[in-house]
């Protein structure tokens, strides 16, 4: 799960991270308030969930409280396009608005799991303000890593020693070990998937600051942390994304026309790849679990109905803790409340498959029935050329 | 022959009392899995399906032995059970929660290894060698005894690739999903050599997805010392960047994780990469065939 800078910070706040001043503004009213209050020129950093905000416009700079009302003005309603955020862009709907600084250097902190190692690690980098992934490709020397012990935990001398590795005084190290060790606290403290600071900056009067924090959590330890769930923002996830949510369903909006139901990630994965090498382009990703029930196949086909982009649908089941009979009536009912304006594929395999041709034949609906799904995705991009 | 498991392998079954474990139970004893024990704390005493329960793993492995865990039990309570079970000595356990914290792996991995114990999953159907024994989810008859060892890292997408295998008369020596998680037990690597170890499974089919480096490793692993011919397909050709791999992801693997780029390693090692998920089968009876 993702939240708002303005909400990682206010988070690490019980952890003494050294922050920038600022407040959060949902007009410009409330900027040019906040802005006095600072009594001095402000950042304005527009709230969305999508990186590259810096040079997509996103971030502006105010020298006074009217200034800083007029950039607001701009910026609040303004979709931004980034490299990170859908082709139409992400809405701004708030502003964080904090002090300026005086920064002397800008650097990287992170900690992230790494995969192949199977431990948790945590990143530093002298060049703060860049993307990661670009260091990593043109000066991987830049980055320096501490693996962490599972069982030890991150120990001071290593906090020192990335710190140190930044090229800072030790006076400046020993400070920043305190913040490093404070994040991996709160790492653990809330099952975070990554916790960054970028750029972390170095100012000319109040030592270290996160000027810039994002954390995202491992949706996998949300149960541990009930009082996250309020930090999730729904205006920032697609609508149908939102209501597959509701249902169990896993659900990601694709750019295509064919509206796919699968069982099981793999399959809906694959199933998507083959409909590309069909001449076919899938609108979604829609994977009803292995032990979907005929209500969550039901809500799956509707969360299809309602994408206006769909034009064909075409359902890929392998049976098995889920059973073709269960698929075929949840389908099945789903047709019958709602009308169904385009051509319904549908390829059966596995558990109770006869029992669910059955109820498919039975039910006088017109579907399409493949054999293969080689053949069903043939069928489903055929059916709309 | 096949790997990890056979007709003899003691099972017992962790979380046998809810409804996953004890529907799953019945068939695995339907198919002709060696159940010995089940595991529910607080339960002990009672039986499933004819099964004994004990309250603590250790009590069922001294009562009755046991080769293999199969672990049914919720997230919250899964990483206590995988140590449980390793604690006990279980060398192999199959565990099929979806949803386990990421940090909590992180120190079950690092138990296991000291413990030198074998871990398939978590998030997996788990382990079949058709005609001797299953601990897993999948459906028993689409399999078929026979020289294809099949590892993924899916579930229902492995069904369909041992489905077109069955049809094209290709059994299986064994099939393994590996599981979808971050962090989990044996990978790729393990398995392949395994597989060149057994002298029965003659091809293996590999099938990954976009997401880490786990085919990348297997790439490096198939061209320096596996001596077996491989098909390999990999899921998430169309899957959008940036959705299912995080940031963080993307930096470690330093530009990898893509389709495209496990693909082109694959290939590049001398795997048979396919495309289309409906060729996968014909691809291996293609290979098989020309083998003779």
């Amino acid at each position: 799960m993702k939240i708002h800078e303005y909400q990682a910070k206010s988070l690490l706040k019980e952890f003494n991270i050294p922050l920038p001043k600022g407040e959060l503004a949902e007009s410009p009213e409330d900027a040019k308030t906040i802005a006095k209050k600072l009594a001095k020129p402000v950042v304005l950093k527009a709230q969305i969930h999508a990186g590259g905000r810096g040079k997509a416009g996103g971030i502006l700079m105010a020298e006074n409280p009217d200034d800083a009302y007029q950039k607001a003005s701009s910026l609040i309603g303004k979709r931004l396009i980034t490299p990170q955020s859908s082709p139409e862009g992400k809405l701004v709907r708030k502003l964080l608005v904090e002090e300026q600084l005086k920064i002397k250097k800008e650097f990287y902190l992170s900690f992230v799991i790494d995969r192949a190692k199977r431990r948790l690690i945590a990143m530093v980098s002298k060049f703060g303000g860049m993307e990661i992934e670009e260091i990593a490709k043109t000066d991987p020397k830049a980055i320096l890593k501490e693996e962490i012990d599972p069982l030890i935990g991150l120990k001071r001398f290593q906090a020192i020693r990335i710190a140190l590795g930044l090229g800072v005084r030790y006076s400046e190290a020993a400070k920043l070990s305190g913040i490093i060790l404070a994040l991996y606290k709160a790492f653990y403290k809330w099952d975070c998937s990554l916790i960054e600071i970028n750029p972390l900056v170095l100012t000319e009067d109040k030592g270290w600051v996160a000027l810039d924090l994002k954390i995202n959590f491992d949706d996998n330890g949300l149960f541990r942390h009930p009082e996250l769930k309020e930090l999730r923002d729904i205006y920032e996830e697609n609508p149908l994304e939102v209501e597959a949510t509701k249902y169990n369903l896993n659900y990601i909006k694709l750019d295509g026309n064919v509206g796919c139901m699968v069982n099981g990630a793999g399959l809906a994965m694959a199933t998507m790849d083959l409909i590309l090498h069909s001449g076919g382009k899938p609108a979604n990703f829609l994977d009803v679990g292995g032990g979907a029930t005929a209500e969550m196949v039901e809500k799956g086909f509707e969360v299809l109905l309602s994408d206006k982009d769909v034009k064909v649908i075409f359902i890929n089941i392998f049976g098995g803790i889920l059973r073709c009979d269960t698929l075929a009536k949840g389908v099945v009912e789903a047709t019958k409340k709602h009308t169904v304006p385009y051509p319904v594929v549908i390829r059966m395999e596995g558990t109770n498959v006869e029992e669910g041709r059955k109820i498919l034949k039975d039910s006088g609906l017109n579907f399409i029935v493949a054999k293969s799904m080689a053949e069903g995705a043939k069928k489903a991009v055929e059916a709309i050329s | 022959m096949s790997i990890l498991i056979d007709k003899k392998t003691k099972v017992i079954v962790q979380g046998i009392t809810g409804s996953e474990g004890r529907f799953h139970t019945s068939k695995m004893l339907e198919y002709g899995t060696n159940i010995v024990a089940g595991v529910t704390p607080g339960k002990g005493g009672q039986n499933v399906e004819g099964i004994p329960v004990f309250n603590t793993v250790m009590e069922a492995v001294k009562e009755k032995g046991a080769d293999a865990s199969a672990i049914f039990v919720p997230p919250a309570f899964a990483a206590d059970a995988i140590i449980e079970a390793a604690e006990a000595s279980i060398p192999l356990i199959v565990c099929f929660t979806e949803g386990i914290p990421t940090l909590d792996m992180v120190q079950v991995r690092y138990y296991l290894d000291q413990k030198g114990t074998k871990l398939i999953g978590p998030n997996t159907p788990g382990i079949i060698s058709p005609g001797k024994s299953k601990i897993g989810l999948m459906a028993g008859y689409i399999h078929k005894e026979g020289e294809i060892g099949v590892i993924s890292r899916s579930g229902t997408l492995t069904y369909e690739v041992v489905d077109q295998l069955t049809h094209l008369g290709l059994g299986q020596s064994t099939c393994i999903g590996i599981g979808g998680d971050p962090i989990i037990g044996l990978n790729f690597v393990d398995i392949l050599d395994l597989f060149n170890k057994d002298p029965d499974t003659k091809g293996v089919i590999l099938i990954g997805e976009i997401g880490g480096q786990a085919e990348e490793e297997a790439a490096k692993f198939i061209k320096d010392s596996f001596n077996k011919p491989v098909v390999a397909f990999i899921a998430g050709q169309t899957a959008p960047p940036g959705r299912r791999m995080g940031h963080a992801g993307a930096i470690i693997a330093g530009g990898s994780g893509t389709a495209t780029h496990k693909m082109e390693a694959l290939s590049n090692a001398g795997a048979k990469v396919v495309k289309s998920p409906a060729n996968i089968g014909m691809a291996m009876f293609e290979l098989m065939k020309n083998k003779g």
